[in-house]
This record gives structure tokens, C-alpha cells and sequence, in this order.
């Protein structure tokens, strides 16, 4: 059972979970008030999904061999414009108005993507710095397009994407969930998800045996880039403001934290949507518990370090085989002298 | 011989490109505002960028054998906060906390380069690790910014060496200078700057040709780890303060300061002297944003972010058709 991808993660899930315990003892509780649901539990699916948005994006980014550093630019970038123009609207609580700010962000987070896309498998610059421009300049245009300022907006229908409650749950828990089985099903009931991989695996034997990686890879930046739109959506949401400094800070990191947790290579070639779901809760319920500790939030980072660099040793084949040698050196000495062939054959 | 001729021309067209604009764009400033045409308004882009100067520097090594340090902005906040914290709240003094400093970035920066090489872990995620523990240790030391009062700090932050002309310059940016030429030095005539450059050409290759591989890859991080702590202390003269806040984003600044500057992103080709000059690129895109007063700051990151759009498109040409 150990053997299984998501055994590791789910494992630490579960654990981290289970501590909570220990400092609230109603963790677990889930109750209903006002037709609404309430609960530790809900907490972390709802504050982590704007985070399960963007690692999915970064999922498929990562399968193809890429990286995305541009999402938390893009999430600033995002909110910025949909808060900007629901707060210059006439009618900032219209559904209308809402739903031409979500079409604006989307429209502009496609853009970006295609930017970043095209540099990567037309230009060929490497996924990282090609993502990099963006995550530099991106914040200074959030910035110019917020004026420097935090825009607040109060808009009913606005508020509903990232704080608001349907059919009793948060709707951004519904939203993420929904946008996770879409992209499960296209990429897992379709050959999509296997194009994908090859792309990753091996560039030169997908494009030999015909596959146009070119317009995959585009294709994976520009999705990954409307989820972090999305996710900039519900972040400005649900604080009814946009913050272009703050907004998605880092989140980059934390969503590449989430997809190699989950089990997915950075070296691309296969990836694991369901993993990145766990890896993003993961970071969520480590953040939240960190908080129900009372330990400082801004120390989180030192225990994502940890998590990161044990996550990337255990996958590292180096590493694996540097243990195992080292457990079969110490059997050996413990199994005493009757292991003079097996030295034998070290030798050899 | 012709074509070598020419590739070593086009090889060289960044460099060009960028002292081209960092020419223009002095001309254009001196045009247009009052004042700007200056020796001094040159020396403040040393003044003010010399932690960035040296951090780069640091860097400038690591892309050269194909890697990247996204730690160093985290590792200079991480050594301005423990500078401060021992200076201010231990009463340290200043002559044992500014070598404890360096040493800790060293360390930091070998024990990434040891881990990348050992298990072969790409380098951006174990200093995006590196990072993350660096701000993390920020904020374990403390949330709040801590001031620095203490007499050897603050001597440091108002000297001005004075130079002829009226003009002037500060400590930092003399060390800033010093660093700079010692790395020109190791890095165009020392076998370690060989390995380097031969190292970012072909890893396959330097392992053959017995290179000390290993050795070299783990000395480059701890360069760039020895730069950024020393970023940080030129920082602490230049803010007075430590703070888990500086330098947020420094990472990115030195990655441009080093593209800007003509160093190719896949190693094994660049020029110290361009990161210089992309230091001063940078530099004077913030001076031409003060000057003109009305430009929001934040125009300076997108500027950045455009002009290293343009150079890694130069860039990426140019290694094309050589290839070709």
C-alpha cells in the first residue's frame, strides 16, 4: 500500500489533520448554521482553493517539462482589473457588471498566457525565465492598473466567488471542485493527458511521432494561467478588495510546493491531478494548523523549506540509492562475517 | 575563420545593445532634466546599487555554469536580520558579526551547491528551499524591523571618501568595486574561472576532461552565498536596519542584471563586466524615474521586465543562428 503515489501524501494529510486535534478538539466538527456550513474542515477547502486553482494550472504546466513563475502576478493582476472595473461601474452590484469584470480578467489572463506560451515553445526561452518576465513585470502593472492603491469594491454578486455560499457550501470550494473534475476528465478520458505527458517525457520523439508540441505547450501556460485568474478572482473576492502588491505573493512557490508534493516529476512526464489536490491541502491545513498553534504565520516558510527539500530528496533517485546502500552496508555488518561473498561481490 | 570571426561578434551583440542603451539612456536624462548631467549622478548609481552590484556578481558565476540562486535576495535579508539582531539586542561587535555573517552565507550557498550536485535536484527548487528557509529564519529572529544604532554601523553608512571634482563615494561602494575586480580576476585568469566557463559549456564534457566538476559546482553557490551575505551587510550600512522584508524580489534584479548584461541563461558564455554594466542599466532606470517625479515606481518593474523580455529574445536569436 506504501507503494501507491498518493500513499505519502495522503499519509501527511492525515497526520497534520489528526495534530489539529490535539489543540481543538471539535476539529472534525461540521455543522450548518443559517443554511450555511461551518467547520475547521470547510476553513482549509475554502481557504485553499484559490491555492488548488493555481497548482492545477502548474500541474499540467509541469507535465510538459515547464514551470510557471508568473501565477502570483497574474492572480494580483486579475483581481486588480475585475475590482477596477466593478468599482468604476455605475452599478458595481449588477450581475451584469460582474460578469463583464470576470470576462475582462479572463480575457487579459489569456493574453498573458499566450505571452508566456508562445516565448516557450516558439521562442524557446526556458520555462523559468520566460515565466520570470512576467512575475517581474506583472506587479508593477497590477500596480498601475490599481494605482498604487488597495481598490475595495461592494458587489454583492462579486463577493459570491470567493466568499459567498451555494447550495450551503462555499462556492469557492464548489468552483475549484468543479474546474478539477473538468480538467480530469479532459485530460484523463481523452488522449490529452498522454500528449501531454509524452511532451514532458521526450519533446523530440512526441514531435517524431507527430504530436504538435507546440500548440500543446502553449495551450498548458494559457490554462495555467486562467486558473490563476480564476484564483485572483476569489482572493479579491473575498477580501472585497485588490491589493496589487500583496495579492498571490508567492503563490507561485506555494503551488509548486503542492504539485511535487502530490508526486508529480519536476522533470515532467507524468502528473497526478489528484495528488496536486492533496499537496495543496497539504500547505493549506500546515498553514492553518501553524496558526491554531500560535506559532508566528511568517515562520510557515521555514517548515515549507523543510517540506520542500525532504519532498525533492525522497524523489531524488541519487538520494534513494545513497540510502539504500548505506541500509544494506548496515545489514551486512549487523548479519556479521558470513557475508564474506557479499563483500566478495562489492568488490567485483 | 570568417565565421568564427562573426560568431564572436554576434556573441557579442548583447554587451553592445546594452552599453548602447545605458549611453542613451544618460544622453536622453541629461536632455531632459536639470541637473542629471552629472559625475555624481554616475557615482550614486554605485552608491546605491552596490549591494545589488555585488549580489550580482555572485550570481553572474552561478549562470555561467547553467544554474540559478533564487535564495540570494531571502540570504540578503536573512544577513542584515542576524546582523542586526546580534549588533542591536547582543551588543556584538561589529568586527565579529560581519565575518560570522559572511561565513553563515558561504556555508548556506556550498551546503545548495552540495545538495544540486549530489542528487541532482534541479537548482532552482533547492534554492526556492533555500529561500523559503532564509525568510522563514527572518521571521523567527524577529517579525519587526530592527533599527541599528550602533556607532560602527552608522560611521559606515556616512563616510563619504571624497573624491576630486567635489564628488564623492561611499564605503559600500568602494567594496562593491573591490569585489568586482577580484571577481574579473578569478573569473578570466584563474583555473577556477576555466572550470566555470567550461563547466556552463558542457557538464558531460568537464567530467571527461577530468575537471573537478563537483568542486567547482559547489564553489560557485558558495560565491554567490558569500555575495549575497555580503549584499546584505553593504544593505545593513545602506538601511541602517534589519529587516525579513529587504530586498523582496533582489533575486529577480540580479537574474536581469545578469541577462541585461549579456551572460547566456544556459552557461558557459557571459561577461563580468556586463553584469556591471546591467547593474547600472537598472540603476539608472530608478534615477530616470526619480528624476522625472511623476512616474510611479512601480514603472521601474516593468521596465525591468521589458528590457529582459527584449535580451533574452536577443539572446535567444542570436544562439539560434550560431547554431544554424
Amino acid at each position: 500500500m506504501t507503494k501507491h503515489r498518493l500513499f505519502w501524501p495522503a499519509a501527511v494529510l492525515a497526520a497534520l489533520l489528526l495534530a489539529n486535534v490535539a489543540f481543538t478538539h471539535d476539529f472534525f466538527a461540521i455543522r450548518i448554521k443559517d443554511g450555511h456550513l461551518y467547520g475547521s474542515l470547510i476553513d482549509i477547502l475554502h481557504f485553499g482553493a484559490p491555492l488548488i486553482l493555481v497548482a492545477l494550472g502548474m500541474t499540467l504546466v509541469i507535465a510538459t517539462g515547464g514551470i510557471d513563475l508568473s501565477v502570483g502576478s497574474t492572480v494580483a493582476i486579475a483581481g486588480a482589473l475585475a475590482c477596477l472595473h466593478i468599482s468604476e461601474a455605475p452599478d458595481p452590484g449588477s450581475v451584469g457588471t460582474v460578469l463583464t469584470a470576470v470576462a475582462l480578467a479572463l480575457a487579459v489572463a489569456l493574453v498573458l498566457g499566450l505571452a508566456n506560451g508562445l516565448l516557450v515553445s516558439r521562442v524557446g526561452v526556458q520555462p523559468i525565465i520566460a515565466t520570470l518576465i512576467l512575475m517581474v513585470a506583472g506587479r508593477g502593472v497590477a500596480q498601475l492598473i490599481t494605482d498604487g492603491q488597495i481598490i475595495t469594491v461592494t458587489s454583492a454578486p462579486y463577493q459570491l466567488i470567493g466568499g459567498g455560499y451555494w447550495l450551503t457550501a462555499p462556492f469557492s470550494i464548489l468552483l475549484s471542485a468543479a474546474m478539477v473534475l473538468l480538467t480530469a476528465l479532459l485530460t484523463r478520458s481523452t488522449a490529452l493527458g498522454l500528449l501531454l505527458e509524452s511532451v514532458g517525457g521526450n519533446p523530440v520523439a512526441s514531435r517524431l511521432v507527430g504530436i504538435r508540441a507546440t500548440r500543446l505547450i502553449a495551450l498548458v501556460y494559457v490554462f495555467s494561467a486562467l486558473c490563476a485568474a480564476v484564483a485572483g478572482l476569489m482572493i479579491s473576492s473575498n477580501v472585497s478588495a485588490a491589493d496589487g502588491n500583496n495579492a498571490g505573493l508567492w503563490i507561485e512557490l506555494d503551488a509548486i510546493l503542492a504539485v511535487v508534493i502530490g508526486g508529480t516529476s519536476l522533470n515532467g512526464g507524468r502528473f497526478s491531478l489528484g495528488g496536486t489536490v492533496l499537496g495543496a491541502l497539504v500547505i493549506q491545513t500546515l498553514s492553518t494548523t501553524i496558526y491554531t498553534i500560535g506559532i508566528p504565520p511568517e515562520t510557515t516558510l521555514v517548515f515549507k523549506a523543510v517540506v520542500v527539500i525532504t519532498v525533492c530528496l525522497i524523489q531524488s533517485p541519487q538520494f534513494r540509492t545513497r540510502l539504500a546502500r548505506r541500509r544494506t552496508a548496515h545489514h551486512r555488518t549487523a548479519a556479521g562475517t558470513a557475508a564474506a561473498p557479499a563483500n566478495l561481490e562489492v568488490g567485483a | 575563420m570568417n565565421a568564427t570571426v562573426a560568431a564572436k561578434l554576434r556573441a557579442h551583440v548583447p554587451l553592445v545593445v546594452t552599453a548602447v542603451l545605458l549611453v542613451t539612456m544618460f544622453g536622453a536624462g541629461s536632455v531632459q532634466y536639470d541637473g542629471f548631467f552629472s559625475g555624481q549622478v554616475l557615482l550614486n548609481l554605485l552608491i546605491d546599487n552596490a549591494f545589488l552590484l555585488v549580489v550580482a556578481v555572485g550570481m553572474t558565476f552561478v549562470v555561467l555554469t547553467g544554474g540559478i540562486d533564487l535564495s540570494v535576495g531571502a540570504v540578503v535579508a536573512l544577513a542584515t536580520m542576524i546582523s542586526a539582531w546580534l549588533v542591536e539586542k547582543h551588543h556584538w561587535p561589529a568586527l565579529l558579526v560581519i565575518p560570522l555573517v559572511l561565513a553563515i552565507g558561504t556555508a548556506g550557498g556550498a551546503l545548495m551547491g552540495w545538495i544540486i550536485h549530489t542528487f541532482e535536484i534541479q537548482p532552482f527548487i533547492v534554492t526556492l528551499a533555500g529561500m523559503f528557509l532564509a525568510r522563514g529564519l527572518c521571521y523567527t529572529i524577529s517579525v519587526e524591523s530592527i533599527s541599528i544604532t550602533d556607532s560602527s554601523y552608522t560611521a559606515m553608512a556616512q563616510t563619504r571618501i571624497p573624491l576630486p571634482g567635489g564628488m564623492f563615494l561611499s564605503p559600500s561602494a568602494v567594496i562593491a568595486v573591490v569585489v568586482v575586480v577580484a571577481a574579473f580576476v578569478v573569473l578570466h585568469h584563474t583555473r577556477l574561472g576555466r572550470n566555470v566557463y567550461a563547466l556552463g559549456g558542457s557538464e558531460q564534457s568537464a567530467l571527461l576532461m577530468g575537471l573537478p566538476v563537483t568542486r567547482t559546482k559547489v564553489t560557485v553557490y558558495a560565491v554567490s552565498g558569500f555575495c549575497s551575505a555580503l549584499g546584505g551587510v553593504l544593505l545593513t550600512f545602506y538601511m541602517l536596519s534589519g529587516y525579513g522584508l529587504h530586498a523582496v524580489g533582489l533575486e529577480l534584479d540580479a537574474i536581469a542584471a545578469v541577462v541585461i548584461g549579456g551572460t547566456l541563461l544556459t552557461g558557459g558564455s557571459g561577461y563580468l563586466l556586463g553584469t556591471v554594466l546591467g547593474v547600472l542599466v537598472l540603476g539608472l532606470i530608478q534615477t530616470v524615474i526619480s528624476f522625472q517625479g511623476t512616474l510611479s515606481s512601480w514603472w521601474t518593474r516593468i521596465v525591468i521586465g521589458g528590457l529582459l523580455f527584449v535580451f533574452i529574445v536577443l539572446q535567444r536569436l542570436i544562439t539560434r543562428s550560431r547554431r544554424a
